[in-house]
């Protein structure tokens, strides 16, 4: 229980990779909160895709110990952010829970896209915000260049941006004073009824659900009945502590302070992040606002390469949304892949996550469908179906309109590859919102379809801006548009799983692509395969793989008999990593390779 | 008796559908070319008395191992068993010939580079027993030899080949094709040369770009550029096909080619899946005991091989035998090589069940393969495409 003047509460963001982590790993350090022994690179970055992939998926939260120069020891709670944007939600969530925010600023490459998206969230929270440049040790750091752009494009006052290097540790004791010094403390009553902010919270194999909490009024102990306001649900607390990063035990939480709580709860999804825990007993009054739900937008099927993994995918499946609340699924069905799932997602890096995960951990083999967004159907009955799977879509006939999701996208770049963006943008169907040049670097925000962004907006952009362009969107609504299904048709069949949302000015370029990507993916087969994009009944692009000539080992004697029949074996083994679409097989890496655009 | 044990027992006898062979396997070479993955090796002194004893021992072992058996050929090849002394070949042929019962035309193969230095062993090798010399021309312009890192010259190649034929009773020689920048005329007319040589026999192999050789990394890293693409490759199969027939040589395999009667006996040991004892480093065999048919494998390294024989008595392993599923791979994979194909009935021992009547439909319809009552054979077209074929008539 410690005095609410000597705890602080804060979030560390910044875009990605401009050093969060790294920073918190001194912070962790300096203030011996773990043994030197124990300490690792990214230490909060514990997940194995995450070390693996060098960046943060997951918020973290650490309690620490500084005894300040004035005297006092202070509990400081903080919070490492993730800097991708699929996982802005995790940002946003974790602003609600503290009073203040460090935001890292990478000296050598300034402010970028997540850099202002993180900004704006954190004054939407009523956070006091203590800019800091990092890597200040790199030969290209340019600390007054990036403090003019903070001042500038932010428009927040950087005169006492602390400067530092979180990988030598310079400026560190700088950081913690400031922590001290310049973050409010946070408020609450001791004395009035519960009420704690379910935060976050994940499956550990041991302890069942673990619930991050923040305590805004009353105390909380070990053994209390609490009501989660939103489920209704009641709990026994068993376990109750802080996080240092380890679980340390701890009697009671009192107002603004951290920690975690056990009770027995089975699922994550019995919980709701954003809901409000009280007692059952002695309730309070008023819940919390409680965050808005983070909602999948983008959508793809998955299927086992080998049809008899079916139900070791849904188990797999099972456990990981156990642990994930914003992954969705549901069973699909599909005439050319048979059985699997079509699951919904925060966003790129979050499908190739979950993707990893269940390759990996579960080792089942995984065919990937095009990624597709939600469209609303509006039927010329008046209903609105919510379209997860191209392959669903309704004959037009009874169609009367058909919207698709829109963004806000705000993209920061070095003004000589602004045309290259701007093309990119007018190319995917965007409609230009602003445009604001500060120095060498330009601002630009689109309306932009999600659609057009969601597969490989982000891969273009950086190779079209060698790296040098940072990219941050929002959903904004709906809108209509003269979007119509394209069907995919190899040797006169139809591939269902290939089957895309398309708006009708750019069918038959879009058709012409994939056929003529399908034309390289497909391998040669004995006889020549017509591969067509139809809209309707009609066709809009077409092309012809031709057969094959040759495929015959020109030298096979004695000693090659072994060797060639090991060849052969991978062959077969190959072929059952294709699909059989009537005669023709499709290697699996075929349905998202096909979507890529090499504009 | 159930389909399996059935085959098991069919399979026991299989082999007398294709006799029984001998190959001796010779490691050195005088330089490595760009192009070859075979086990040969460049080594400046071969004490060939130490071999001699080697191969001595390996052979006495690999007679005790098939009594009874009557060989039909032998083949030495390398490597360049050219470099051997021509003392060394008869004394392996002595052994042979004290090891085993042989056939009254015992066939004794031995391959040749054609540098002066080995053409001048040729009487010697004659002597020994040698009746048929199968010579690596490769080509015949000076410009793709050197490219191909061959030591030697189109004159020298062709009086390497006088000479054979003056002295063996058969002569083959090879040649390397849909090489670098070669277009069909100038194949055409490469080829008409090679006819024009006369030899009743001719192995006729495309460059194959083998992983883990010079080529290879080559190829990997985008060089040797202008190799024909499979479009190209296969008309120059083609005209292959046709120039050899007019000449009356022709494919009766894959890439080799020969006038009726003139065909390699030990080869078609291999691709009729029969018996072969495969002597010397890296050599691979394939033997049937009571167990079934079973691969054997030697040590590859040339020195470890000698040490092998030298203190274990024998540097010849034996693998599990081959279930009767595997045989009928085999003997799929190797016939359908051949003009004459497969024998279905034969399949159908070893396999226990015939090949699948709906994949072989698919394939005639295609144009792929051919039937006739108890054979089924690849056409011209389907013999480009084998690999393809196999994996049809093979999948699961
Ligand atoms: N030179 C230098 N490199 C640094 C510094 N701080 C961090 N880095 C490096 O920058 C990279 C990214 O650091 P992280 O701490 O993982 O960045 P992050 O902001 O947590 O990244 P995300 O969580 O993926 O958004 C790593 O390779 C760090 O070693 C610094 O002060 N100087
Ligand atoms: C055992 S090799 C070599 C025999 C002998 N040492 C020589 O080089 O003349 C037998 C034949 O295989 C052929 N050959 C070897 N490597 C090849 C490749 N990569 N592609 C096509 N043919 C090859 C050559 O024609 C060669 O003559
Ligand atoms: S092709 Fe013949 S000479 Fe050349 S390395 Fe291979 S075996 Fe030796
Ligand atoms: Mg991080």
């Amino acid at each position: 229980m410690t005095e609410l003047a000597h705890i602080r509460n804060f979030s560390i963001v910044a875009h990605i990779d401009h050093g969060k982590s790294t920073l918190a790993d001194r912070l962790i350090q300096l203030t011996g909160t773990v043994a030197e022994r124990d300490m690792k690179d990214q230490l909060l970055d514990a997940m194995d895709i995450e070390r693996e992939r060098g960046i943060t998926i997951k918020a973290n939260t650490v309690r620490i110990d500084y005894p300040a120069r004035d005297g006092h020891t202070y509990v400081l709670n903080l919070i490492d952010t993730p800097g991708h944007v699929d996982f802005s939600y995790e940002v946003s969530r974790s602003m609600q829970a503290v009073e203040g925010s460090l935001l890292v600023v990478d000296a050598s490459q300034g402010v970028e896209a997540q850099t202002l998206a993180n900004v704006y969230t954190a004054i939407e929270a009523d956070h006091e915000i203590i800019p800091v440049l990092n890597k200040v040790d790199l030969p290209a750091a340019d600390t007054e260049r990036v403090k003019a752009q903070i001042e500038d494009v932010i428009g927040i006052d950087a005169s006492d941006a602390i400067e530092i290097s979180a990988k030598s540790g310079l400026g560190i004791p700088d950081v913690l004073e400031a922590i001290v010094n310049r973050l409010p403390p946070p408020q609450g009553e001791r004395d009035a009824p519960l009420k704690a902010m379910l935060v976050d919270s994940w499956y550990d194999t041991y302890l069942g659900v673990v619930v991050l909490i923040r305590v805004m009024d009353g105390v909380i102990r070990k053994g209390d009945r609490i009501r989660m306001m939103q489920t209704g649900a009641i709990h026994n607390i068993d376990k109750l502590a802080v996080l240092k990063p380890a679980m340390l035990d701890t009697p009671e939480l009192g107002p603004g302070e951290i920690g975690i709580f056990t009770a027995s709860i089975k699922q994550v999804r019995d919980t709701r992040v954003g809901d409000t825990i009280t007692h059952e007993k002695k309730p309070c009054d008023k819940p919390l606002p409680g965050f808005k739900p983070s909602v999948p937008v983008v959508f793809c099927g998955l299927f086992p390469v080998d049809t008899n993994d079916f139900e070791a995918l849904r188990t797999a499946i099972e456990k990981l949304a156990l642990n994930d609340a914003s992954f969705s699924y549901e069973m699909e069905t599909s005439a050319a892949l048979g059985f699997g799932f079509r699951c919904g997602f925060l966003g790129l890096l979050h499908l190739e996550v979950i993707r990893d995960r269940l390759e990996r951990e579960y080792g089942i083999d995984l065919i990937t469908t095009a990624p597709s967004v939600v469209y609303h159907i509006h039927m010329k009955d008046g209903t609105v179906l919510e379209l997860h799977n191209p392959a669903d879509m309704p004959d037009m006939v009874n169609v009367a309109h058909v919207e698709e999701p829109r963004i806000k996208a705000t993209i920061l770049v070095p003004d000589d590859f602004l045309g290259d963006v701007l093309k990119l943008c007018q190319d995917r169907r965007g409609i230009q919102l602003s445009l604001t040049v500060a120095g060498a670097r330009a601002m630009v925000e689109y309306d932009l379809p999600l659609n057009e962004v969601v597969f490989d907006f982000y891969d273009r952009l950086k190779s079209v801006t060698k790296g040098y362009a940072s990219f941050d969107y929002e959903i904004t609504g709906y809108r209509e548009d003269n979007l119509v299904k394209m069907q995919i048709l190899v040797n006169d069949e139809p591939v269902d799983a290939l089957a895309m949302m398309v708006h009708r000015d750019r069918a038959e370029s879009r058709g012409r692509q994939m056929c003529e990507k399908l034309k390289e993916l497909i391998p040669r087969h004995m006889f020549k395969i017509p591969i067509q994009a139809a809209i309707g009944g009609r066709v809009v692009a077409r092309e012809t793989l031709s057969a094959m000539r040759k495929d015959v080992t020109a030298k096979c004697y004695g000693g090659d008999v072994s060797r060639k029949k090991k060849l052969l074996d991978k062959q077969k083994a190959g072929k059952k990593k294709m699909r059989q679409f009537g005669k023709v097989e499709i290697p699996q890496a075929a349905f998202i390779n096909a979507l890529k655009m090499d504009e | 008796m159930n389909a399996l044990l059935q085959a098991n027992g069919a399979a026991e006898g299989d082999w007398r559908e294709a006799g029984f062979g001998l190959y001796l396997h010779w490691p050195f070479c005088a330089a490595k070319c760009p192009y070859c993955d075979f086990n040969s090796h460049v080594s400046g002194n071969v004490d060939q008395a130490r071999w001699r004893a080697a191969y001595r021992r390996e052979i006495t072992r690999a007679a005790e191992l098939t009594e009874g058996r009557i060989l039909g050929s032998v083949y030495f090849g390398g490597g360049t068993p050219s470099l051997m002394a021509p003392e060394l070949v008869a004394d392996i042929l002595e052994t042979v010939r004290r090891s085993w019962r042989c056939t009254n035309d015992l066939e004794v193969t031995l391959e040749a580079n054609p540098g002066s230095v080995e053409a001048g062993r040729f009487r010697g090798y004659r002597a020994a027993g040698v009746n048929r010399v199968s010579i690596g021309v490769q080509a015949l312009n000076d410009a793709d030899l050197a490219r191909l890192g061959r030591l030697h010259s189109v004159a020298e190649a062709r009086a390497a080949l006088d000479l054979a034929i003056e002295t063996f009773e058969r002569v083959s020689f090879d040649l390397i094709y849909a090489r670098q920048g070669q277009d069909e005329a100038a194949w055409r007319r490469e080829l008409d040369e090679a006819l024009a040589i006369g030899t009743d026999h001719l192995s006729l192999y495309q460059l194959t770009i083998e992983p883990g050789t010079a080529f290879g990394a080559r190829h990997a890293a985008g060089g040797l550029r202008g190799l024909p693409d499979d479009d190209t490759a296969a008309a120059l199969y083609e005209v292959t096909q046709s120039l050899c027939a007019a000449a009356g040589r022709p494919a009766y395999e894959v890439s080799n080619h020969a006038a009726p009667g003139a065909e390699s006996r030990h080869n078609l040991i291999y691709w009729n899946c029969g018996d072969y004892a495969g002597i010397g480093p890296g050599a691979h065999g394939r033997l049937t005991d009571d167990h079934g048919r079973r691969p054997t494998t030697a040590e590859p390294a040339p020195q470890r091989w000698l040490e092998l024989v030298e203190s274990n008595g024998s540097a010849m392993a034996f693998d599990r035998p081959l279930p009767a599923r595997e045989q009928a791979e085999e003997y799929l994979m190797m016939s359908l090589r051949l003009r004459d194909g497969v024998d279905t009935a034969r399949f159908e021992r070893l396999a226990g069940a015939p090949l699948d009547p709906s994949a072989i439909a698919r394939l005639e319809d295609l144009g792929l393969v051919e039937t006739a009552p108890g054979r089924l054979t690849c056409t011209q077209h389907g013999r480009l495409l084998l690999n393809a074929v196999l994996r049809e008539l093979l999948a699961d």
